[in-house]
C-alpha cells in the first residue's frame, strides 16, 4: 500500500518537475519573437506607405490644376473614389490574386486577407500581414489613379468607378503576381545555371507606372478627345488648366510621396533607404532640369506645367532602378526621362490622343524607359538582380552585356500586351454598356453640377429654398 | 455710334469673336456674368440640403460700332452665338453719345 502511494506520488512529482523546468516547451516554441530590427522594418515600411498614400492628394491636385474649373469637383471625386473602391477591391481579392500562393499565373489564397497572421511575423526580416497589405494597397491605389488624369473632363463617374474596381481587383494584381509575386515574369531566366538573369523593378516603374500609363492610354483612346481639343484642320488647341498653384502643389506632394514609394520598397529599415532616397531626389531634379532645357529651347519659354511633368518623369524613371543605380546614373536616367516626356506629350497630341495632364507620357512611356534602363545602367545588386554590374555599360556582370536588357524588354512587352488587352477590354465594355463618356451638353456645361450636384467654386451667395 | 451688348453662352465666345473679326469689327470687351432669361435654373443638393441654381454662367460682350456697321455686327454675333437650344442669349443695341481714344485723344468715329 505505501509502496504504491509512494510510486504514484513520485511519478506525479516527476511530471511536475519536468513541467516546471521546461516552461518554453509545448506550443510556445512555434511563435517567433520579433527583434528590434523587425519592428523597425515594419514601422518604416508602414510610414513609407503613409507617404505613398499622400500621393493620392498629389495626383488629385495635379489633375485639378491642369484642367478647367468647371470640372474640379469631378476630378477630386474620381481621385477620392478610385482610392475608396480600389483599396476595397484590393482587400477583397486584389491582394490575394497578387500574392496568394505560388501559382505561375494568379494567386489563389488570402482573399479578404484570410489565413494570414494579423498580429506578428513568422520569421526574421518579414513584414506583418498588416504592414504588407497597407504598403501594397497604396501602390495599387497609385496605379489606378493614373488613368483619371488622362480621361479628365469628359468621363462618366460610373464608368470610371467600374474601371477602378476591375483594375485593383484583377488587372494590376495579375501584373504584380507575375513579378513581385513570383509568377510568370519572375520565373523567366535569361542567364545560366551559374549566373541567373531575372527581372528587376525595385519599386515599380513597369509594374505600377507603366501599367497605370497604359490603362490611361486605353481610357483616353476609348473616351475620345475633349470637345474642341483638336481642330478640324488637324491643329491642337491648348486648353489651359485653371490653377497652376494646384498643379505645382501636386507635383511637390507627389515628390514627397515618392520618398516613401522608392525607399519603402526596400522593405527593410537599413542604409539602403537613404541611398535610394538620394537616387530618387537626384533623378527628380535632373528630370526637371532636362525638361526645362528642352521646353525652353523648343518654345522660348520655361513652361512650368511641363517642368512639373519633367520632375515627375524623373521620379518615374528612377523607380525601377533606384536600388541598382549609383548617384550619377540616377541623375542621367532621370534626365533622359525628362527629355522623353516632352517629345512623348507632343507625339500623343499629334496622333490625336487627348491627355490633359500628360499621364500617359509621364507614367506609361517613361515607366517603360525606367524599366528598360535597368538593363543599361544597373550597377549594384538591388536584391532582385542577384549580381553586380548587370547593366550593359558595366558589361552585364558575368552574364553578358545584353542579357539583362533583353529580360527587361521582355518584361515590358509581356506587361504591355497584357495591360493593353485587359484595360482595352474593360473600357470597350464600359463604353458599350453604361457608357464611358458624358453627353456633349454636360461636357460643355461642366461635369461638377451635372455629375455631382455641386459647383466646385460656388459664389458665396447661394439661394436656397 | 452704337453700343451693342450681348449675353451669350460661354463656350460660344470663340465663334462670336471670329465672326466679328470676319465682319471687320475689331475691339471687344468681354465679361463673365451670371443670368437667366426664360431659361429655368435647376435644383441640386449640398450635403443633404436642397438649393436652387438660378443664375447660369454666361459671357457678356460689348462692342461699339459705327451706325453703318450695326447690322453686320448684330448678325455676326447672332450667327456665332447660336446653338438653337434654350439659353443662347440676347443682343441689344443702344446709343453712344461720345467716345474718346485715351492714348491719342481722338473722338467720334476716329476713336472706334
Amino acid at each position: 500500500m505505501r509502496n504504491r502511494a509512494l510510486r504514484i506520488i513520485s511519478g506525479l512529482g516527476g511530471v511536475v518537475a519536468v513541467l516546471a523546468i521546461t516552461p518554453s516547451l509545448g506550443f510556445a516554441q512555434d511563435v517567433y519573437e520579433p527583434t528590434t530590427q523587425d519592428v523597425l522594418n515594419n514601422i518604416w515600411v508602414f510610414m513609407a506607405g503613409v507617404l505613398v498614400f499622400f500621393m493620392q492628394a498629389g495626383f488629385a491636385l495635379v489633375e485639378a490644376g491642369l484642367t478647367r474649373a468647371k470640372n474640379v469637383v469631378n476630378i477630386f471625386a474620381k481621385n477620392l473614389a478610385d482610392a475608396i473602391v480600389g483599396v476595397l477591391a484590393f482587400f477583397a481579392c486584389g491582394f490575394a490574386f497578387a500574392y496568394g500562393g505560388d501559382s505561375k499565373w494568379i494567386g489563389d489564397s488570402m482573399f479578404f486577407l484570410s489565413g494570414g497572421d494579423a498580429f506578428g511575423i513568422a520569421e526574421e526580416g518579414a513584414l506583418s500581414l498588416s504592414t504588407d497589405f497597407f504598403f501594397q494597397s497604396v501602390f495599387a491605389a497609385t496605379a489606378v489613379t493614373i488613368a483619371s488624369g488622362a480621361m479628365a473632363e469628359r468621363t462618366k463617374f460610373t464608368g470610371y468607378l467600374i474601371f477602378s474596381v476591375v483594375m485593383c481587383a484583377f488587372i494590376y494584381p495579375v501584373v504584380v503576381h507575375w513579378t513581385w509575386g513570383g509568377g510568370l515574369i519572375a520565373q523567366l531566366d535569361y542567364g545560366t545555371d551559374e549566373v541567373p538573369v531575372v527581372f528587376s523593378d525595385f519599386a515599380g516603374s513597369g509594374i505600377v507606372h507603366m501599367t497605370g500609363g497604359i490603362a490611361a492610354l486605353m481610357g483616353a483612346y476609348f473616351v475620345g478627345p475633349r470637345i474642341g481639343k483638336f481642330g478640324a484642320d488637324g491643329s491642337t488647341r491648348a486648353i489651359p488648366g485653371h490653377s497652376i498653384p494646384f498643379a505645382m502643389l501636386g507635383v511637390f506632394i507627389l515628390w514627397l510621396g515618392w520618398f516613401g514609394f522608392n525607399p519603402g520598397s526596400e522593405l527593410l529599415a537599413d542604409f539602403e533607404v537613404p541611398r535610394i532616397a538620394l537616387n530618387t531626389m537626384l533623378a527628380a531634379v535632373s528630370g526637371g532640369l532636362a525638361t526645362t532645357i528642352v521646353i525652353w529651347a523648343k518654345t522660348g519659354k520655361p513652361d512650368v506645367a511641363f517642368i512639373g511633368n519633367g520632375v515627375l518623369a524623373g521620379l518615374v524613371a528612377i523607380t525601377a532602378g533606384c536600388g541598382a543605380f549609383n548617384y550619377a546614373m540616377s541623375a542621367i536616367v532621370g534626365a533622359i526621362g525628362g527629355v522623353i516626356v516632352v517629345f512623348s506629350v507632343l507625339m500623343f497630341d499629334k496622333i490625336k490622343i487627348d491627355d490633359p495632364v500628360g499621364a500617359i507620357s509621364v507614367h506609361g512611356v517613361v515607366g517603360a524607359w525606367g524599366t528598360l534602363a535597368i538593363g543599361i545602367f544597373a550597377r549594384y545588386d538591388d536584391a532582385f538582380l542577384g549580381r553586380e554590374n548587370a547593366g550593359l555599360i558595366y558589361g552585364g556582370g558575368d552574364a553578358g552585356p545584353f542579357a539583362q536588357l533583353a529580360l527587361q524588354a521582355t518584361m515590358i512587352l509581356i506587361i504591355g500586351v497584357f495591360v493593353t488587352i485587359t484595360t482595352g477590354a474593360v473600357f470597350a465594355a464600359i463604353k458599350a454598356t453604361v457608357g464611358l463618356r458624358v453627353s456633349e451638353e454636360e461636357e460643355i456645361e461642366g461635369l461638377d453640377v451635372i455629375e455631382h450636384g455641386l459647383p466646385g467654386y460656388a459664389p458665396d451667395a447661394v439661394t436656397s429654398r | 455710334m452704337k453700343l451693342i451688348t450681348a449675353v451669350i453662352k460661354p463656350f460660344k465666345l470663340d465663334d462670336v469673336k471670329d465672326a466679328l473679326k470676319g465682319a471687320g469689327i475689331t475691339g471687344i470687351t468681354v465679361s463673365e456674368v451670371r443670368g437667366f432669361g426664360r431659361q429655368g435654373g435647376h435644383t441640386e443638393t449640398y450635403r443633404g440640403a436642397e438649393y436652387k441654381i438660378d443664375f447660369v454662367p454666361k459671357v457678356g460682350i460689348e462692342v461699339v460700332v459705327d451706325d453703318a456697321a450695326v447690322d453686320a455686327a448684330v448678325d455676326a454675333i447672332k450667327t456665332g452665338a447660336s446653338t438653337g437650344k434654350i439659353g443662347d442669349g440676347k443682343i441689344w443695341v443702344s446709343d453712344v453719345d461720345r467716345i474718346v481714344r485715351i492714348r491719342t485723344g481722338e473722338e467720334g468715329t476716329d476713336a472706334i
